[in-house]
């Protein structure tokens, strides 16, 4: 059997009283596309950080390809992070800088290319999600959302990392820019040939990205299937989420009047 | 809720909480500073903003410092016939207390609220995470170039700041109080010892470091929007300037022995 390019097994992260993570056991393949869907506040995000190490679990191992990453420090820490890339929800590129010199930021500061060379890549990973040349004098506030996401996703995919995330990526799109959005990653993906987690709560992105889906619930991953496999499945809290219907075994936090 | 035992309690583990984490992210900045790679570049754009774009209020609170400072002493002086030591009282003052401390002041009023406000921003919008997933330390990139230009700065602004707070002394010693223009200019370089000038840069030092510290750990620690934000922003600037005036007693003590 294959090692699989990511596996968490047990993570938990709680935060003063409240339990964001309950023992989360999920694994990607290679080249696999998985797509996390859950509501908000289930921790979807607190999980990606997990793996990124930005916030440490209070238990459970999370494995890149075979190795352990919890709490590893110094080198071996910037080599496994070196495999990733992220699509940030709200793009978080960065305003100082300009489009090309975000989109070129791991190239120059992660493995110290030459800034002539990494610009020339970075129009051309413009380019590769649709957007001019002449777009990378600009600074990110000059953008539009769409935009914004564009070069995001264009920084992500710059240093062909071996597992890419994407934190709600159609967020806060219309419709059809948001499936422009789904395309282009599809195509990244597939040209990159990397692994992809990707959460989001929007049943069409999943529906298009995926190639298996899982539903995360209250901190723990409760139905995982594949893409075709979710219209179909007889568990309540799925039919209920991609239907998006209010009643149901999921409850909000909602007083009723 | 309100049994005072646990109030007290609650503060006190509060308080060595944030003292421990901040000692933390101190030395975790200061390893940054002196190990490599730097960044030149964005030292000497920080010292620029921190430098150059402070110089006009520094040295208006100079000059106006030094101005003020000769009348009240001349006021104070004339009282026991002293009045001939006006240039070197107003010089003393300057350099050892007045132009370190006020500097120190102004530019945490300037620079530690904008680093705050960035940093804080950037923390909000996950700009932060996103350096960190593009293989760059956010400290060695953040952190660690302001730490720099603001000490290295500092004590430049300050000795520019003695300068003019020396002129605004000479300015309303000789156009008011009626000094010999010569004379003046001679008493004050007469009694200045080197120590007074570089106790002064010393502490300026101190001072840069401290309130790019205050600026970077608010900022970077900033949560839940823009609310979080400004808390950030005027919690820097309160922690730099007691800071200052703290660390200013324990330097002045420090070459008081000496």
């Amino acid at each position: 059997m294959t090692v699989p390019k990511l596996k968490l097994q047990g993570v938990a992260k709680r935060f003063g009283h409240k339990v964001v993570l309950d023992g989360i056991d999920l694994t990607v393949g290679r080249g696999e596309s998985l797509v996390v869907i859950g509501g908000s506040g289930t921790g979807k995000s607190v999980m990606l950080k997990c793996v990124l190490g930005l916030i440490r679990p209070d238990s459970g191992t999370i494995e890149v390809d075979g190795e352990s990453v919890v709490g590893v420090r110094g080198s071996a820490r910037d080599a496994y992070l070196a495999k990733f890339g992220m699509l940030f929800q709200g793009g978080a590129l960065f305003d100082s800088l300009k489009v090309w010199q975000n989109v070129a930021f791991g190239l120059i500061q992660g493995r110290g290319m030459k800034r002539t060379e990494a610009k020339e890549i970075a129009i051309e990973k413009l380019g590769r999600v649709g957007l001019k040349a002449d777009v990378g004098e600009l600074f990110p506030s000059e953008l539009s959302g769409g935009m914004q996401k564009r070069v995001a996703l264009a920084r992500a995919i710059a240093t062909e990392p071996e597992i890419i995330f994407f934190d709600e990526p159609t967020t806060g799109l219309d419709p059809i820019m948001a499936d422009v959005i789904n395309d282009l990653i599809v195509e990244c993906v597939r040209d990159l040939g990397a692994s992809t987690l990707t959460i989001t709560h929007d049943m069409a992105s999943a529906r298009k990205i995926a190639d298996k889906v899982a539903m995360i619930y209250k901190g723990r991953i409760i139905w995982t299937g594949t893409r075709d496999e979710v219209d179909n499945a007889e568990n309540p809290y799925v039919d209920q989420f991609i239907h998006g219907r209010a009643d149901g075994p999921i409850t909000m936090d909602v007083l009723k009047p | 809720m309100y049994n005072p035992l646990a109030l007290v309690g609650r503060a006190t583990l509060s308080f060595f909480a944030s003292a421990g984490r901040l000692a933390i992210f101190a030395g975790n900045g200061v390893q940054h500073v002196v190990r490599p790679p730097f960044y030149p570049s964005l030292i000497g754009r920080q010292m620029i903003t921190i430098g150059y774009f402070s110089l006009p209020v520094v040295g208006l609170t100079a000059l106006f410092t030094g101005m003020v400072l000769a009348l009240q002493i001349y006021i104070g002086s004339s009282r026991f016939n002293a009045e001939s030591a006006v240039a070197t009282i107003v010089v003393i003052g300057i350099t050892r207390e007045l132009g370190p401390v006020l500097t120190g002041l102004m530019v945490a009023g300037r620079v530690s609220a904008a680093m705050a406000a960035e940093l804080g921003t950037m923390r909000v919008t996950e700009q932060i995470d996103a350096l960190t997933t593009l293989s760059t330390n956010p400290f060695k990139y953040l952190v660690a170039p302001r730490l720099i230009a603001a000490t290295l700065t500092l004590p430049v602004l300050v000795l520019i700041a003695d300068i003019i707070g020396v002129m605004g002394g000479y300015l309303v010693g000789t156009a008011k109080l009626g000094f010999n223009y010569g004379s003046y200019l001679k008493s004050t370089v007469d009694f200045l010892e080197p120590m007074d000038v570089i106790s002064g840069l010393v502490k300026a030092a101190a001072f840069g470091f401290l309130l790019a510290l205050m600026g970077c750990y608010n900022g970077y620690y900033s949560k839940g929007g823009a609310q979080g934000v400004g808390a950030a922003t005027t919690n820097a600037v309160v922690s730099a300037s007691v800071l200052i005036l703290a660390a200013n007693y324990l330097i002045t003590e420090m070459f008081f022995a000496s």
